[in-house]
């Protein structure tokens, strides 16, 4: 990977407008995943100046800075105390300390990555993401969104509830990408239920979850027929670290696990 | 580009392309206590602490160490001694080569975390690869060294 | 003893932990050129054009090397004894690639991004030609790997590379076909296991320069510098009394680096230019263009009575040695003599195999060398064999393993590549390891498995091993000793540190054979100027055999200290009493600081210098038995591996902390390969688990706990009683874990590695069996 100029940016305009000036032009945030990539940057704009790294209550929301680090985020009392800290646990298993200490959360949610352990439970969380330019637009419509105009990421919201929360990644080894992911949330007796790692970018399971959110009484047979539907919406595939079949079966034991486990609370 | 860091206390001015490694940068200034290992932040032999804390220093772009404080093995080296005291007695060092990266995650591990219960010090230092101990004799050593640097 | 059987720190820990330099890149010049290689990106191709003028234009690109700057000598890159075993197959560069990594082509520049737009301003042609990636479809496939007419063995291994075979072999005792058909019980079963990496921390690096002397000087990442100094001589025609080989500190070898990997190149461009030159194996390049583990299938027979007595062993290899044969004959060959020597009273056993050519990355030495392999597919058909027989697999084991006095036909049959040694075990302490670990892990509450409450299973499994001692007759090690004034001593050794410590116990060897302590010997190793030789860090021979010859030279010094102290005191050397520091008579006496300091300054001034050397008349097997743990999810396929437990007889420990870490290092290694550690390949023949991310080794969050004990045994032939420890520790884990597996749920797997995917997919099927019914 090749950087031919770097430029600190002094204030947000002064970020875009460096930013639309040409169409190699990047924003870098802790560059922890640049070294995979093999693109050349004319220029890139770095915002540690710009305060984009704290992490607040704001009205209702948690509001995350898109430069903390992962490990600020996971060490935020704040983000803990949300749907009993699945996001924390989530980034807690993403390879070391120090990666953790480098990477961004913004970096890490706008690259759209199919191994994120992130994704999963933000999108059981009620996840909002707001841009320079675009401004505030929900996780679901921003993964939706085939928009590839130049903007600048700064703040992830989550809406702040009482929220239980389920999170689980099959991995072969501590340090290793998933398998896949499960991540469950309920709030106000609303199920939420996401998938990631299949090998592509996580999911919500839709169909499932307007079955069990109709559902009066929650019992073994309804989270097994829960767990049914979700299997028939998602799509998994095979790569070098395991196959369709064994990703599929694994979603299903911990979704069931799961949401038997977010039940009972 | 010119860039000025604080390393080990010391004031440096380097002059660097804006895609160097912190990695280069530091073995090509005689920092040879860092080292290099897999080029995509999945070993931790090239750990150095960054206004104190563990980063990886192959996946750290020189220009974003300006005004900010580095620190290598070279700069802890009373710690780094302590600890290699703690290792010969378990029988933990083999070949070294993971050994700074260790002392200097081990330092930041006691300036973050008072205490450590066993998971938080495996959670802490997983990222910190070894190929020759089976980890356990490091383990060991680094709790004794952390209980007794309580007293 | 007061310093061998001791736990005393390493002599370099402290150093190495303050970050003082001293491995291989650290001490390259400041001016070195950058060497790199432009690879092959086919698995099999022939160049058909290269043009390097762009890239020798480039400024500060000094030196471009083709196929057509060498003269072409076949040559082996395996650091082993000469002549090699293995088959001189390799050219410096060839105009044929012959897997993903291959070197094609190798440009010199002034740094690294010069070097790196030099290799991409290469215009190369390759004619991709079709390649063989299955290496049971190798064997005498129309597709040949070697077609050269140059390339030949040193000597008989049964070279046929027309069929794609680098070595082969067959030897048999009794006659296993009648034993088999007169057996009341016969097991057969296939395994397979995989290319393990070795994921050494530090990548291969080497830097070369010319000295005030004109001589060629290399700091190496190597196991075997006076290996590497012949081969380059060998191969660069350079006279070998111009080079200078020396191994600084290496950051883990395990096997990978016991053949050449940058050496040649690096030369070659120094000697070309008469400048300093390096290179340093990006991580990718250690994976894809270094060696990993010999792949094979393993076709096991065994036969039984109903008693319980095992009859025959029917052992068929075939072994998979990539684009280049390096160690091909050897590991195939420990896959038989390290392990089959375990059940040593049947009456017949045979082993035989090939070992093939395909166009994966060249597999070569990797501690276990053979035996990891041989042992998961024996000691995962015994348990198999004992369910058939409905017998305990550990009073099976008790009833047919080699005990303390006894010996096996193999020992005399089988060597490295020529015949073997005969010899008894003169020390075995299999019974008591076996006996202690049962206790240890609490087996008989545990076996064969326990149910636990949330679909989780726990079972229990084991596993016996042996490896050896260094190759008798063939390994040769030597050391020197000098006196310094002041009463401390050099201790100058061939004998290669890579991590595993030989330094420090070999040092402890000196100091109590010279009655002085640890301190007072200052180790210097692996210069092929300054040290005597050592055949380097292979085959477990450094305790043994380097060891011996440590005892011998300081046995030596310690006559000739005492002769001089007999003359300075004008008495009879019998009349001394000497306890290392003091040489005392009935009414006088000096101290050795007196001694050494008159020797240097005062009166017949002389120095005191011994050298001896020792090679092996035999190679006095450790042993061991490894015993595990696991508790496995029954929804998923999960496992975890909650205790492994491992019982050692490496006779005296040396040093019982630094041995203790060989097992210990080795365990996690062997975990590694039985349930995870894979190298794949993607179908065109590329490398997927190229790097770290796609790799995975051992952390320190899966294994809970390793308990490790040594058995009290003494080995007449070792140095103070002690074998050797360095590989026994890997060899265990894979049956032992698809042992337990096995016990818990059922599910027998018999492909490495043993993933929760292949157990889930044998749960399944149980059942669909079970509900079939």
């Amino acid at each position: 990977m090749r950087i031919n100029n770097y430029h600190k940016a002094v204030s947000l305009e002064d970020a875009y407008e460096v930013l639309k000036k040409n169409g190699q032009n990047s924003i870098i945030a802790g560059g922890a995943w640049m070294r995979l990539s093999s693109k050349e940057i004319e220029t890139a704009i770095d915002l540690s100046n710009l305060g984009l790294d704290q992490i607040v209550l704001a009205d209702n929301s948690i509001k995350i800075g898109a430069m903390a680090t992962l490990r600020d985020v996971e060490s935020s009392d704040l983000v803990q105390a949300l749907g009993d800290g699945i996001l924390c646990q989530a980034i807690h298993k993403i390879m070391g300390v120090s990666i953790r200490n480098l990477a961004t959360i913004g970096g890490s949610v706008i690259g759209k990555f199919g191994f994120s352990d992130i994704m999963t439970p933000l999108l059981v969380l009620e996840t909002t993401l707001e841009f320079y330019k675009k401004g505030k637009i929900s996780l679901e419509d921003f993964l939706e969104s085939k928009d590839r105009e130049p903007d600048i990421l700064l703040h992830i919201y989550l809406k702040k509830q009482d929220t239980s929360g389920y999170f689980y990644k099959m991995t072969k080894n501590s340090l290793d990408f998933a398998v896949v992911n499960v991540a469950i949330s309920k709030t106000n007796n609303q199920f939420k239920i996401a998938v990631g790692a299949r090998p592509s970018i996580a999911h919500l399971a839709q169909n499932a979850m307007n079955y069990l959110n109709g559902e009066k009484v929650i019992n073994d047979e309804v989270i097994s027929k829960a767990v049914e539907i979700a299997m028939q919406e998602f799509k998994f595939g095979t790569n070098s670290r395991s196959s369709e079949e064994y990703r599929s079966q694994i979603a299903a034991v911990y979704i069931n696990r799961g949401l038997n486990e977010v039940n009972k609370r | 580009m010119k860039i000025k860091v604080k390393i080990n206390g010391y004031n440096k001015t380097f002059d660097v392309n804006p895609d160097e490694y912190l990695l280069d940068t530091l073995r090509a200034n005689d920092y040879l206590s860092v080292k290099k290992g897999c080029d995509n932040s999945s070993c931790g032999v090239c750990t150095v602490l960054f206004d104190g804390k563990p980063v990886p220093s192959c996946s750290l772009l020189t220009v974003k160490t300006e005004g900010h404080e580095i620190t290598t093995v070279e700069g802890i080296q009373k710690d780094a001694e302590r600890l290699s005291e703690y290792f010969g007695h378990q029988g933990a060092d083999q070949c070294g080569y993971c050994n700074p990266s260790m002392a200097l995650t081990v330092y930041a591990l006691k300036h973050e975390i008072k205490n450590p219960t066993d998971a938080e010090i495996n959670d802490y230092l997983v990222g910190n690869l070894c190929r020759c101990t089976g980890y356990q004799s490091q383990h060991l050593a680094i709790k004794k060294y952390l209980e007794d640097d309580q007293l | 003893m007061k310093v061998v059987n001791h736990e005393l720190p390493s002599i370099d820990g402290k150093g190495l932990m303050m970050g003082r330099p001293a491995y291989t890149d650290d001490l390259a010049e400041r001016n070195s050129l950058i060497v790199k290689v432009l690879r092959s990106p086919h698995p099999y191709a022939k160049i058909v054009k290269i043009d390097c003028s762009k890239a020798r234009a480039l400024e500060g690109v000094e030196l471009v090397l083709t196929y057509e700057d060498f003269e072409r000598r076949p040559f082996t890159r395996a650091g082993q004894g000469y002549p090699e075993p293995s088959p001189h197959d390799k050219f410096v560069l060839d105009q044929y690639v012959r897997y993903v990594g291959d070197e094609a082509v190798v440009v010199a520049a002034l740094d690294n991004k010069i070097a790196d737009e030099a290799l991409s301003l290469i215009d190369i042609e390759y004619e991709v030609l079709e390649p063989i990636l299955d290496f049971e479809e190798a064997y005498e496939n129309k597709i040949v790997i070697h077609p050269e007419p140059e390339i030949h063995d040193m000597f008989p291994i049964g070279f046929e590379p027309l069929k794609n075979v680098a070595a082969a072999y067959h030897m048999h005792v009794g006659d296993v076909e009648k034993s088999l058909n007169e057996s009341d019980v016969v097991l057969e079963q296939s395994f397979y296991t995989q290319a393990q990496a070795h994921a050494m921390m530090e990548p291969h690096t080497v830097n070369a320069r010319i000295d005030y002397q004109n001589r060629l000087m290399i700091y190496s990442s190597t196991q075997t510098p006076f290996h590497v100094r012949r081969i380059i001589s060998q191969v660069l025609d350079y006279p070998l009394s111009k080079i200078r080989v020396i191994k600084p500190r290496v950051g883990g070898g395990f096997g990978g680096k016991q053949a050449i990997h940058g050496e040649i190149l690096v030369s070659a461009v120094t000697l070309r230019t008469g400048k300093p030159s390096k290179m340093v194996f990006t991580r990718k390049e250690v994976f894809e263009s270094s060696y990993s583990r010999h792949p094979m299938r393993l076709d096991i027979k065994l036969g039984a009575d109903k008693d319980g007595t095992l009859k025959a062993i029917d052992c068929y290899v075939l072994s998979d040695t990539g684009a280049y044969g390096e160690h091909a004959l050897t590991v195939f060959m420990v896959a038989g003599s390290k392990v089959l020597p375990l059940y040593n009273k049947v009456d017949s056993v045979r082993f035989h195999g090939n070992v093939v050519y395909t166009n994966h990355t060249p597999a070569g030495a990797y501690r276990g060398y053979g035996a990891i392999q041989g042992n998961f597919a024996l000691e995962s058909a015994i348990d198999m064999l004992c369910e058939k027989l409905n017998m305990d697999p550990i009073k099976f084991r008790q009833k047919n393993m080699i005990l303390e006095g006894e010996t096996s036909p193999i020992f005399a049959i089988m060597g490295e590549g020529t015949e073997g040694t005969a010899m008894f075990m003169e020390s075995c302490k299999l019974d008591f390891c076996v006996n202690r670990g049962l206790e240890l892990l609490d087996w008989k509450h545990k076996y064969p498995r326990v149910k636990q409450d949330n679909n989780k299973v726990k079972g229990v499994g084991m596993a016996i091993a042996m490896q050896g001692s260094g190759i008798p007759y063939i390994d040769m090690a030597a050391a020197t000793i000098k006196l310094n004034d002041d009463g401390f001593y050099n201790l100058l050794i061939g004998a290669t540190d890579i991590g595993q410590g030989s330094d420090t116990i070999l040092a402890q060897i000196a100091a109590e054979a010279l009655g002085t302590t640890l301190d007072k010997v200052i180790v210097y190793s692996s210069d092929s100027d300054l040290t005597p030789f050592d055949t380097g860090a292979y085959a477990s021979s450094t305790t043994y055999v380097s060891g011996n010859a440590v005892l011998k030279a300081a046995n030596d010094m310690r006559k000739m200290i005492l002769t001089e102290g007999a003359h300075a005191l004008g008495v009879d050397v019998k009349d001394i009493e000497y306890d290392g520091v003091v040489l005392k008579t009935k009414d006088n006496e000096i101290t050795l600081k007196q001694l050494s300091n008159r020797l240097y300054y005062n009166e017949d001034q002389k120095q005191l210098t011994s050298t001896n050397s020792y090679v092996g008349t035999k190679s006095p097997p450790p042993f061991m038995a490894g015993f595990v743990e696991v508790d496995v999810d029954t929804m998923t396929g999960e496992v975890d591996i909650i205790e492994y437990v491992s019982v050692v007889d490496c006779g005296t420990t040396i040093n019982p902390m630094l041995a203790r870490g060989q097992v210990e290092g080795g365990i996690v290694q062997g975990i590694g390969m039985a349930i995870y550690e894979e190298v794949l390949y993607n179908k065109k023949g590329t490398l997927i688990t190229n790097n770290f991310l796609n790799y995975k080794i051992p952390t320190r969050l899966e294994v809970k706990k390793l308990t490790t004990e040594f058995a009290v045994s003494y080995e007449e032939a070792g140095p103070f009683g002690a074998k050797s420890v360095g590989e026994i520790g890997i060899d265990t884990p894979p049956a032992a874990l698809a042992n337990a597996i096995y016990n818990a749920i059922g599910v027998r797997i018999t492909s490495l590695p043993i993933t929760p995917e292949k157990i889930l997919r044998g749960i399944n099927e149980l059942r669909g069996q079970k509900n079939g019914k």
